[in-house]
C-alpha cells in the first residue's frame, strides 16, 4: 500500500515539476494553486476520512456483535449442558444415597451391585464408596483397594460434611485418566452422617463440549477457579495444566474478551461460569476467523478509500492546475488588453491634442503670416526702408516660430513616449508642461488656474509619458467639470520620505457618493454618449503600475479633488512588466 | 457709413482678436491698403468700441476670453445689423462655421489667411452692406467702394 502511494506521489510530483520546468510560474500563481489544492483536499478528504472512520467503526461493531452472538449462545448452551450433566450425575448419587440406608450400602455386595447398575445406566463411573462419620471408608467398589482408608482430615470430606454435597476438581486417577469425584452426605437412623462418594472419568466432558456445532478451529475446554485446565485444550495444554491466561472472575453468564494470548495470537475468548460448580467453560477462537467478514469488508473499504483519495487527489490536482492556468492566461490577456487599451487611449489623447495643437499653431502662424506680409508690404510700398521696423518684424516672426516649436515639441514629447521608461522627473515641471496642452483653453474659458507647488519637492524616478497621460486625463476631467471662469488648483507636496503627492482640485459640479465609488471601474461613464468610461480606469491602472495610489474626494456642486501619490523610486521591475 | 479720406470713401473696419501682435500688425497692413482700421483685443472691448464707432465690416476671432466671438457676433447682429461680420479664427470647426453663418456672419475665414483674400472678403462684405442699405433706403447714397484700390 505504501509503495503504491509513493508511486502515485512521485507521479504527481513529476507532473508538477515538469510543468514548473516548462514555464517559470510566478510565485503568486504557485501560491494560489497550493492554496486551492490544500483547501479542496481539506474540504473533500476530511469529511471522507471522518465518514469512512465512522462507518468502519459502526460496521466493525455490528459485524463483531453479529459474529459473536452465535458463539456466545453456543458457549452458554455448552455451559448449561455441562452443568446439567454434573447435576444429573450428582443427582444419581444423591438418589442412591437417599434410596438406600447406610446399613444396606455398607454391605459390599449391595454396593457392588448398585455400582454395576450405575455404570450400565450412566457410564463413566470408576468407583463408589461409603465413608462413615469418622471418615473411614466402610465399603468400596472400584479398581483400588481403598477399604478402611480414613479421610477425616481431607478437605473434601469436611466440605461434604459441611455443605452436604461435594464435587472435586479434575485429578489424575485410575489408569492416568482425568477424573472427578463427587460426594453426597446423608444421615443414618442414629443421626450420624455418612458419605457416598463416587469417582468418574471426564471423557463425557469432551463429548459434552465438542459436539456443539462449533467450528473445528474452536478450542473449547473447562477451567476451574484456580485456572487449572479441567479438560484438554488444543492450544493451551492438557488437562491439569495451568491455563496460561487469567480468566476474569465474573458473574455467571457468558462473557466475551478480545485479547492476545501468550503466544501472540489474537483471540476471542468466550467463557461462561457455571452457576453451582467451580468450573468455567472457555471457548477460544482466532480473531481472524471470527472477524473474517469484517476483515474482508475492511480491506474492500480500504481499497475503495485509497482509490477515492487518489482519484480526488488527481482530479483536484488536475482541475486546479487547469484553473490556475486559465486564471493566469486570463491575467495575461488582461494585461495585454490593458496595455492595448492604454495605447489606444494614448493615441486618442494624441489625436485630441493634435487637433488642439493644429488650431493653436494657427495663431502664431497667423502672426508670422501678417508679419511677413507686413515686411513685404514695407519693402514694396515704402522706399525708405526703416531698418528698425523691419528688424522688429523679423524678430517677432522668430518669436512666433518659437511658439510653434514649443507647441509641436510638447505634443511630440508626449506622443513618442509609449513604452515604460523611468527617468528622474520633477513633477512640478511635468504638471506645468502637461497643463501647457490646455493653457489656451483655460485662457479662453477664463479658468483660474492656481499653482500651489512645493518648489523644493524632490525628483522622483517615474515614467514621464505615463504620468503625462494620467495628468492629462485628470486635467481634462477637471476642465470638463468646471464652468467657464471656474477654478482649478494644482498642488504638489512631499508626503513622506518615500512618497510625493500631487493633487488636482476643481470647483466644478462634483459627483455623488455612488459615482465616486464606481469612478475607477472600466466602462463607467457619466459622459453619456461620448465617454468610453475608460479614462479613469486607465489612469488607475497606470498609477498602480507606477507603484502609486490615486484617491478621489468629491462633493456635489462643490468640486472634486484627485490626489495621486507616487513613490520616489519605482517598485521592483518584476511588478511592472 | 464709410468716411471720407482724401476725397475717397474709406471702409471702416474693426479687427477683434486677443492675439495683440496679430491684430495690430493686421491693422497696420489694412491701413496700408487704405482701410480705416481699428482694433479691439477682446469681446468686451469690441462691444465698447461699437458704442463709439460702428464699423462697416468687423473681422472677428471666435475664441477669446470673456465675451467670445460668437457672442459678439450675436450681439452686433442685434444692435447693429447693418455691420458686416467676417469671422477669422484659428479654431474654426464646421460646427462653428455653421453657427456663425446662421447668426449672420458674412464670411468665415481660417487663420492664417492671405491678405488679399481678407481684403476681397472685406470689400465684398462692404458691397453687401451697401446693397442691403440701398434696398432698405433706395434714395440713399449708393457709391460703390469697389475699384478703389
Amino acid at each position: 500500500m505504501a509503495d503504491k502511494m509513493k508511486k502515485w506521489w512521485d507521479l504527481c510530483r513529476q507532473i508538477l515539476e515538469r510543468d514548473e520546468e516548462k514555464k517559470e510560474m510566478p510565485r503568486r500563481y504557485r501560491r494560489l494553486r497550493r492554496n486551492i489544492i490544500f483547501l479542496m483536499l481539506a474540504v473533500t478528504l476530511i469529511p471522507l476520512v471522518i465518514m469512512a472512520a465512522t462507518n468502519a467503526m459502526q460496521y466493525q461493531k455490528n459485524i463483531k456483535a453479529e459474529r459473536i452472538k452465535p458463539i456466545r449462545a453456543i458457549a452458554g448452551k455448552a455451559a448449561h449442558s455441562f452443568e446439567l450433566f454434573l447435576e444429573e450425575r450428582l443427582s444419581a448419587i444423591h438418589f442412591i444415597a437417599s434410596s438406600y440406608s447406610y446399613e444396606i450400602l455398607s454391605g459390599q455386595a449391595t454396593l457392588h451391585r448398585i455400582f454395576r447398575i450405575l455404570r450400565e445406566e450412566y457410564g463413566g463411573y470408576v468407583d463408589l464408596g461409603i465413608i462413615n462419620n469418622d471418615g473411614t471408608k466402610v465399603a468400596y467398589t472400584g479398581p483400588y483397594d481403598l477399604l478402611n482408608k480414613n479421610y477425616s482430615n481431607q478437605q473434601w470430606f469436611n466440605e461434604a460434611r459441611v455443605r452436604g454435597v461435594y464435587i472435586s476438581d479434575v485429578f489424575m486417577g485410575y489408569r492416568d485418566l482425568p477424573h472427578i469425584a463427587m460426594a453426597v452426605q446423608n444421615l443414618n437412623d442414629q443421626g450420624e452422617s455418612w458419605i457416598l462418594r463416587a469417582t468418574m472419568d471426564t471423557k463425557k466432558f469432551e463429548d459434552l463440549i465438542s459436539p456443539m456445532g462449533m467450528d473445528p478451529i474452536t478450542d473449547a475446554f473447562i477451567v476451574n477457579s484456580k485456572g487449572v485446565l479441567q479438560s484438554d485444550s488444543r492450544n493451551y495444554g492438557k488437562v491439569l495444566d495451568q491455563f496460561p491466561m487469567e480468566i476474569p472472575s465474573s458473574d455467571s453468564g457468558t462473557h466475551v474478551r478480545e485479547l492476545t494470548d501468550p503466544d501472540g495470537r489474537e483471540i476471542v475468548m468466550v467463557y461462561s461460569r457455571l452457576i453451582k460448580y467451580d468450573f468455567t467453560l472457555v471457548m477460544i477462537l482466532p480473531q481472524a476467523n471470527v472477524f473474517q467478514p469484517w476483515h474482508t469488508l475492511k480491506q474492500e473499504m480500504s481499497y475503495m478509500f485509497v482509490a477515492s483519495v487518489i482519484a480526488i487527489f488527481l482530479v483536484i490536482l488536475g482541475s486546479t492546475h487547469l484553473l490556475v492556468k486559465r486564471i493566469r492566461e486570463a491575467d495575461e490577456k488582461r494585461v495585454i488588453a490593458f496595455r492595448e487599451l492604454e495605447y489606444t487611449q494614448k493615441l486618442s489623447s494624441i489625436g485630441r491634442l493634435a487637433a488642439g495643437v493644429a488650431h493653436e499653431i494657427n495663431n502664431p502662424l497667423a502672426i508670422i503670416n501678417e508679419k511677413a506680409g507686413l515686411l513685404k508690404d514695407l519693402v514694396d510700398h515704402d522706399k525708405h526702408h526703416d531698418k528698425e521696423k523691419l528688424m522688429r518684424g523679423v524678430s517677432q516672426i522668430l518669436q512666433s516660430v518659437d511658439r510653434c516649436r514649443n507647441i509641436t515639441h510638447r505634443l511630440l514629447g508626449f506622443a513618442r513616449r509609449i513604452g515604460v521608461q523611468y527617468e528622474m522627473l520633477d513633477i512640478n515641471e511635468v504638471l506645468r508642461d502637461t497643463l501647457g496642452f490646455l493653457e489656451k483653453e483655460a485662457h479662453h474659458r477664463n479658468l483660474n488656474i492656481e499653482f500651489k507647488f512645493d518648489e523644493q519637492i524632490p525628483k522622483i524616478s517615474s515614467d514621464r509619458g505615463q504620468l503625462q497621460q494620467v495628468i492629462l486625463n485628470m486635467l481634462t476631467n477637471a476642465f470638463a467639470a468646471v464652468k467657464d471662469g471656474g477654478e482649478i488648483v494644482l498642488s504638489t507636496w512631499e508626503k513622506d520620505g518615500q512618497t510625493v503627492a500631487l493633487a488636482i482640485r476643481d470647483n466644478g459640479h462634483g459627483m455623488t457618493e455612488e459615482t465616486m465609488r464606481q469612478i475607477f471601474e472600466p466602462f463607467f461613464t457619466t459622459k453619456k454618449g461620448y465617454g468610453t468610461g475608460l479614462g479613469l480606469s486607465i489612469t488607475y491602472g497606470i498609477i498602480k503600475k507606477l507603484g502609486g495610489e490615486i484617491k478621489v474626494d468629491s462633493k456635489i456642486d462643490q468640486g472634486t479633488t484627485f490626489t495621486i501619490f507616487l513613490p520616489k523610486t519605482p517598485p521592483g521591475e518584476m511588478e511592472n512588466e | 457709413m464709410a468716411g471720407e479720406v482724401n476725397g475717397k470713401t474709406t471702409i471702416r473696419i474693426l479687427l477683434v482678436d486677443d492675439e495683440e501682435e496679430f491684430v495690430t500688425t493686421l491693422s497696420e497692413r489694412m491701413e496700408m491698403r487704405g482701410f480705416d482700421a481699428s482694433v479691439a483685443f477682446d469681446g468686451q472691448k469690441a462691444m465698447e468700441a461699437l458704442k463709439t464707432r460702428v464699423p462697416d465690416v468687423m473681422v472677428l476671432d471666435l475664441r477669446m476670453p470673456g465675451i467670445d466671438g460668437m457672442e459678439v457676433l450675436e450681439r452686433v447682429k442685434k444692435t447693429n445689423p447693418e455691420a458686416q461680420v467676417i469671422i477669422l479664427t484659428g479654431h474654426g470647426s464646421y460646427k462653428d462655421e455653421e453657427q456663425a453663418r446662421r447668426l449672420g456672419a458674412f464670411d468665415y475665414l481660417q487663420k492664417p489667411v492671405g491678405v488679399d483674400t481678407l481684403v476681397k472678403s472685406i470689400q465684398k462684405a462692404y458691397q453687401q452692406k451697401i446693397e442691403s442699405a440701398y434696398a432698405a433706403e433706395p434714395s440713399d447714397e449708393s457709391q460703390s467702394p469697389q475699384n478703389r484700390h
